[in-house]
C-alpha cells in the first residue's frame, strides 16, 4: 500500500533536495546513460506530437514538410470532438464525485472509532484493489444483462466508482488520520453532531488531501478504456476513449494525423491535473497505482 | 445494555454503509456471479443468453482440452515476466540509480519523459505504441537507418512487440517507487561503505538493495498485479493475434465471451484470472501485514 501510506506525508521540498545531494553527483557518465534512455522513451511520444501536426501524416516519424493546424481543425466538430469530451466529463466527474462521497463517509469510522472490525475491513478493502478489473469484466457485462443497466451512465458511474473505492476509501483515512481528533472534541462540547463536526472541522482541514483523491479517481476514469468500451454501448453515451477508438478503427488507415490530434486534446486534460497534484501533493506517489488497465 | 451498546456500535458504523453496498454489487457480485456463470452455458444472444443450463465442470474440462488455454496462459506468464518483473522492474530500478547520480537538469527532463508514458491515457499510449512498432513506423525507420531487417513487428513478433510497449508504458511506475525507496536510505551508509572502499556495484549489491528490499517486494507484487490486468495495450496492437499469438488471459476471456458468444466459457477463463489475481493479491497482503509487525 505505498501510494496511500506515502500520499499522507508531505515532504516539504528542502528535505528531499538535501537527501537526494548524495556523494555522487553529476557524473557524465550517468548522464548520457539516462538521456539514452530517455531518448527511447520519447520516440513513441515523438510521433504523436509530430503526426498531430502533419496533414499526410503516416506511421513514421517525420518533421511535417508543411506544418499545420489542419487535423486539429478537422476533427473540431460536436459530434467527433466535443460530445465525447463531454461524455468523458460526465463520467469521470461523477465516478469521482461518488467515489469522494462515499469513501468520505466510509473513511471517517474507520479513522476515528476503536473497533476489532476496522483492520479486517481495511485488509479486505485492500484485497479488492489486487482484483485484475478486467477479469471481472465479462461477469460485470453479464449482471448488467441481468439487470437491465448495459448502456446506462449512472450505472456504469456507480460501476466505475466501485472499481475506485478501495484505493480512495486508504488514501482518504490515511488523510483523516493526519486530522487530530482533538479538534472535533471542541465542537462536541458545543453540541455539534458527529456529522457536523464532520463536514465543518475535519474535511476542510484535509481538503487538500480530498482533492488529492478527487483528482486520482478522475484521471483513472478518464482515461479507462476498456469499462466503458464493454458498458456504454450507444454512441451518444461513449466516452472519448471509446469513440477515439471505434471512429478511427473504422476510417484509421487514412486519417493517423487526425488520430494524434484528437489524442493530444483528449490528454491534456489528465497531463494537466497531473501535474497540479504532483506539485501540489508535494510528492507524484499520490498517484502510484492511477494505471489499472 | 449490553444490546444497546451493540447497536449504538452499529449505528456509529453507518457511514460505511453506502461503500460497502457499492463493492458488494459492483466487486462482490460479479465475482460470485463468475464463479456460477462459469458453470452454465451462458451465451451472449439467443436462447442460453435468458436462460443458461448449468452444465456443471464441462467449461473447465474445456480448458484442460482447449489448446488455446495452455498457450495463452503461457503467453500471460512471459507478459508478465517480461514486461513487469524483469523490463519494469530492473529498468524502473536502473532510472532510479541513474537520476542519482545524473545531473538535476537530465534527471528532471527524462523523468519526465518517463512519467509522460505512463499518465497518458491507456488508449493513446496503445495507438503512440501501434504506430511505433508498425511495419512503417519509427522502430524500423531506427533499424533500417542502421542498415538491419525490418519485420512486421505486430505480425512476426507480437510478443515482443507487446512486451517491449509495456515496458514503456509501465516503467514509471517501477521508477517513482524506487526512487522514493532510494530517498529514504540515509546517505551516511552510503558514505561509510565508501570510505571503506567499497566500489559503486557493491554499495548496490551489498547496501542499497538489502535496505530497499520491502520497496521491491511491495512494487513486484504490484506491477505483476496491474500487468495482468493489461487488456487495452495489446487489443490495440495486435488484438491478440495473429492467431492467437499474443492472447493473454484477458484477451482471451474477452474473445471468447464477446467474439465467439460463449459468456459460460469466457467466464471459466475469467475465473482463473481472479483466482490468479488474489493469490498475487494474498500473498501482497501478507507482506504488508508482516512489514508493519
Amino acid at each position: 500500500m505505498t501510494a496511500p501510506a506515502k500520499a499522507s506525508r508531505v515532504v516539504p521540498p528542502g528535505e528531499a533536495t538535501a537527501r537526494t545531494r548524495g556523494p555522487y553527483r553529476s557524473s557524465t557518465p550517468a548522464d548520457v546513460a539516462l538521456l539514452l534512455l530517455g531518448a527511447c522513451f520519447l520516440l513513441p511520444l515523438l510521433w504523436l506530437v509530430l503526426a498531430s501536426l502533419d496533414a499526410d501524416a503516416s506511421h513514421e516519424t517525420r518533421v511535417p514538410a508543411q506544418a499545420g493546424l489542419e487535423n486539429f481543425a478537422a476533427i473540431m466538430t460536436p459530434a467527433l470532438l466535443l460530445q465525447p469530451l463531454w461524455n468523458s466529463l460526465v463520467l469521470s466527474t461523477g465516478t469521482a464525485a461518488v467515489t469522494l462521497v462515499a469513501a468520505v463517509l466510509a473513511a471517517y469510522p474507520l479513522s476515528r472509532y476503536r473497533s476489532r472490525f476496522n483492520t479486517p475491513f481495511m485488509y479486505t478493502v485492500l484485497f479488492g484493489t489486487c482484483l485484475p478489473i478486467t477479469a471481472i469484466m465479462v461477469p460485470v457485462y453479464g449482471l448488467f444483462v441481468q439487470l437491465e443497466l448495459l448502456d446506462s451512465m449512472p450505472a456504469t458511474i456507480l460501476f466505475m466508482a466501485a472499481t475506485a473505492l478501495p484505493m480512495a476509501i486508504w488514501m482518504t483515512r490515511n488523510f483523516m488520520d493526519a486530522v487530530p481528533a482533538s479538534l472535533e472534541e471542541a465542537a462536541w462540547v458545543d453540541g455539534a453532531s458527529r456529522m457536523t463536526a464532520l463536514r465543518t472541522i475535519v474535511l476542510p482541514l484535509m481538503r487538500q488531501g480530498l482533492g488529492v483523491v478527487f483528482i486520482f479517481v478522475f484521471i483513472q476514469a478518464w482515461g479507462n478504456f476498456f469499462v466503458p468500451f464493454v458498458l456504454l454501448l450507444s454512441e451518444a453515451n461513449q466516452p472519448a476513449a471509446v469513440s477515439i477508438f471505434t471512429f478511427f478503427g473504422q476510417h484509421g488507415a487514412v486519417a493517423y494525423g487526425q488520430l494524434a490530434a484528437f489524442s493530444i486534446l483528449y490528454s491534456l486534460p489528465v497531463l494537466a491535473l497531473y501535474v497540479i497534484v504532483a506539485k501540489g501533493a508535494g510528492s507524484p506517489f499520490a498517484l502510484s497505482g492511477a494505471v489499472r488497465g | 445494555m449490553a444490546a444497546q451498546t451493540g447497536v449504538r456500535g452499529l449505528l456509529r458504523y453507518l457511514p460505511v454503509l453506502p461503500a460497502v453496498v457499492l463493492l458488494a454489487v459492483f466487486l462482490a457480485g460479479p465475482v460470485l456471479w463468475a464463479l456460477h456463470a462459469s458453470f452454465t452455458n451462458a451465451g451472449l444472444t439467443g436462447r442460453n443468453a435468458r436462460n443458461p443450463d448449468w452444465i456443471g465442470l464441462e467449461n473447465y474440462q474445456r480448458l484442460l482440452v482447449d489448446p488455446v488455454f495452455p498457450l495463452s496462459l503461457g503467453l500471460t506468464v512471459l507478459f508478465v515476466l517480461g514486461s513487469a518483473v524483469l523490463g519494469q522492474n530492473l529498468l524502473g530500478l536502473a532510472l532510479a540509480v541513474l537520476m542519482r547520480r545524473a545531473r538535476r537538469a537530465v534527471s528532471a527532463v527524462v523523468g519526465t519523459t518517463v512519467v509522460a508514458a505512463w499518465v497518458l491515457p491507456e488508449i493513446v499510449a496503445a495507438f503512440a505504441a501501434y504506430a511505433y512498432f508498425s511495419r512503417d513506423g519509427t522502430l524500423n525507420q531506427l533499424l533500417g537507418g542502421l542498415g538491419l531487417d525490418q519485420p512486421d513487428w505486430l505480425y512476426s513478433w507480437p510478443m515482443a512487440a507487446v512486451v517491449l510497449a509495456n515496458i514503456w508504458r509501465g516503467t514509471a511506475f517501477s521508477m517513482l517507487v524506487y526512487r522514493a525507496a532510494l530517498n529514504d536510505v540515509p546517505s551516511e551508509v552510503a558514505e561509510a561503505a565508501q570510505m571503506d572502499g567499497a566500489g559503486g556495484w557493491q554499495r548496490l549489491a551489498y547496501i542499497t538493495l538489502p535496505m530497499i528490499r520491502g520497496s521491491i517486494a511491495t512494487n513486484l507484487m504490484l506491477i505483476t498485479l496491474q500487468t495482468l490486468a493489461v487488456f487495452t495495450l495489446i487489443w490495440v496492437m495486435t488484438a491478440g493475434g495473429p492467431a492467437n499469438a499474443s492472447s493473454t488471459l484477458p484477451i482471451l476471456a474477452y474473445q471468447e465471451a464477446f467474439r465467439f458468444g460463449d459468456i459460460g466459457y469466457g467466464t471459466a477463463v475469467a475465473t482463473v484470472l481472479i483466482l490468479i489475481g488474489a493469490v498475487f493479491g494474498a500473498v501482497y497482503i501478507r507482506l504488508l501485514r508482516e512489514s508493519k509487525r
